[in-house]
């Protein structure tokens, strides 16, 4: 399939769609140069920070509940029938059993494959004993039509400041708090990098290489966990192929970045958007990426607001993404090869003033 | 002429009562005002932490970490989804109502304040924006 058609055929998807929530859709197309074609087409889904929070026994927060519900059912609507779908992390709000299985059940419902991957809400209550068991492995790889997939778990933290803690709870709650100044910074950590090395070590360089983190394997804010410590030293694992493109979700909102041979796309939250964290008046400076265009400041009052859906298109290796945003015109992040980095095509140069975020 | 003595007699004796530098406060005055300021900053971000202040578990700080994405200096301000100006406490409670599902508080509750405070500190320095969008 041709990209343009691909977008065609989304487009038409999109207009039967009246709410947008997170859902990214990929599709590999065939090579810019039709000789080098060698990779199938095919599109996977991506749903992230569901965040379902009990409130007690069966009652669950009806928003996020709702958020969750709604990519489920616009994902099992697509067509083409996504070949899996991948959950970003934050399934859970703090990490309970209860909750991690009514995500289960809502999640049981799509039509297609479940990659999972772990987020620190769900993580943090029993260190993963819970999500464990019902979904696997928090780091894996697998080969999909001749593209790589790793997934990572990247909320880990030291094991000093995740044992200090008599009460599980207060350990959860205090990791659940984005701006909870006794939180500790993210990482991989040493046995992950090791075992990310050994996964690629044979992999011939050229194969398009799809890293799915939970938190940016790039630092932005520290305060807030927008941030990943030893992103660095992943980076430099990652340097020697040709095409790689993290997907990322925590942040709740559109950002986008490139370093090096590398690029960088979030995933917004089904449950709710954040603000950028330069809104932070008393943080400067922060580190988010410069090349990113903020999306549109959330309307509190209609609750699916700034939590959208991407279609991600890495035709040529290189991520073009659409954003389906609800009240807000849509738009397309697409990748520059000329100025050898992704731009906002359209809103870099159309922005509407009110809609800054301060 | 002997009322208007008496009159002026009464007079001093009120001033006699009160200090004669009733404008004045020391260092232990501002440290005193500042501590209690502090002490409510503190209890608004207990509220806007507290799981409580909703029916549903829900907190302030989950939408809002560090209360970014308030803007308590653009109030008041024509908010265009209430159809009127209002003022920040009636923007909160506009979030206590929905998002957290929770009761609306009378505007002199305690809590209103502790979080107005709250708010505000965090957002120390940007110039005021009345009407801001």
């Amino acid at each position: 399939m041709e990209r343009r058609d691909f977008i065609r055929s989304s487009s038409k998807m999109v207009a039967g769609t009246l709410l947008p929530i997170t859902l990214v859709e990929v599709a590999f197309g065939m090579s810019a140069k039709p000789e080098e074609k060698q990779v199938e087409d095919f599109t996977f889904a991506f749903i992230s920070d569901a965040h379902l929070q009990q409130i007690k026994g069966t009652k669950f927060v009806r928003n996020w509940d709702m958020g969750l519900k709604r990519a489920v059912a616009e994902c099992n609507m697509m067509s083409p029938r996504p070949d899996f779908v991948i959950f970003g992390g934050d399934l859970a709000q703090l990490g309970k059993a209860a909750e991690i299985d009514h995500g289960a059940e809502i999640l049981s419902a799509l039509h297609s494959p479940m990659k999972m991957m772990m987020g620190e809400h769900d993580y943090y209550l029993d260190l993963g004993e819970h999500w464990q068991k019902c979904f696997g492995d928090t780091h894996y790889s697998f080969e999909h039509k001749g593209v790589h997939f790793v997934v990572l778990n990247s909320i880990l933290v030291d094991e000093e400041w995740t044992n200090k803690w008599k009460n599980p709870m207060a350990r959860m709650q205090t990791m659940a708090g984005l701006d909870d100044p006794n939180g500790s910074p993210f990482m991989v950590g040493e046995a992950q990098r090791q075992w990310l090395k050994n996964d690629l070590k044979d992999l011939p360089k050229e194969t398009p290489l799809v890293v799915f983190s939970h938190s940016p394997l790039q630092k932005i804010f520290k305060g807030w966990n927008f941030w990943t410590d030893d992103a660095d030293l992943i980076q430099d694992i990652l340097k020697p192929f040709d095409k790689v493109n993290v997907i990322y979700g925590h942040v709740h909102q559109i950002q986008y970045n490139k370093i090096n041979n590398i690029s960088f796309n979030s995933v917004m939250s089904t449950a709710w958007p954040w603000p950028y964290p330069q809104s932070y008046s008393k943080v400067k400076p922060t580190y988010l990426p410069k090349m990113t265009i903020e999306m549109n400041r959330a309307d509190p009052f209609f609750e699916r607001d700034a939590t959208g859906w991407q279609m991600i298109n890495v035709h040529t290796g290189r991520t073009n993404i659409h954003y389906q945003l609800p009240n807000n015109k849509n738009r397309t992040v697409a990748y520059n090869h000329k100025h050898e980095r992704p731009e906002d095509i359209d809103f870099q140069e159309k922005k509407i003033p009110s809609q800054e975020h301060y | 002429m002997k009322n208007i003595l008496m009159s002026v007699a009464v007079i001093y004796g009120l001033l006699g009562t009160t200090s004669l530098t009733a404008d004045e406060f020391s260092n232990k005055n501002l440290k005193h005002w500042k501590s209690e300021y502090q002490f409510v900053v503190k209890e608004g971000r207990k509220v806007f932490t507290n799981p409580r202040l909703g029916s549903n578990t829900v907190t302030c700080n989950e939408c809002h970490p560090n209360a970014a994405n308030t803007h308590p200096e653009t109030y008041p301000k024509f908010q265009k989804q209430l159809g009127k100006v209002v003022t920040i406490s009636e923007m909160i409670n506009w979030c206590i109502a929905n998002p957290l599902e929770g009761k609306k508080m009378r505007l002199s509750d305690p809590r209103m304040t502790a979080l107005i405070a709250y708010i505000t500190e965090e957002r120390r320095g940007v110039n005021l924006s009345p009407g801001k969008h």
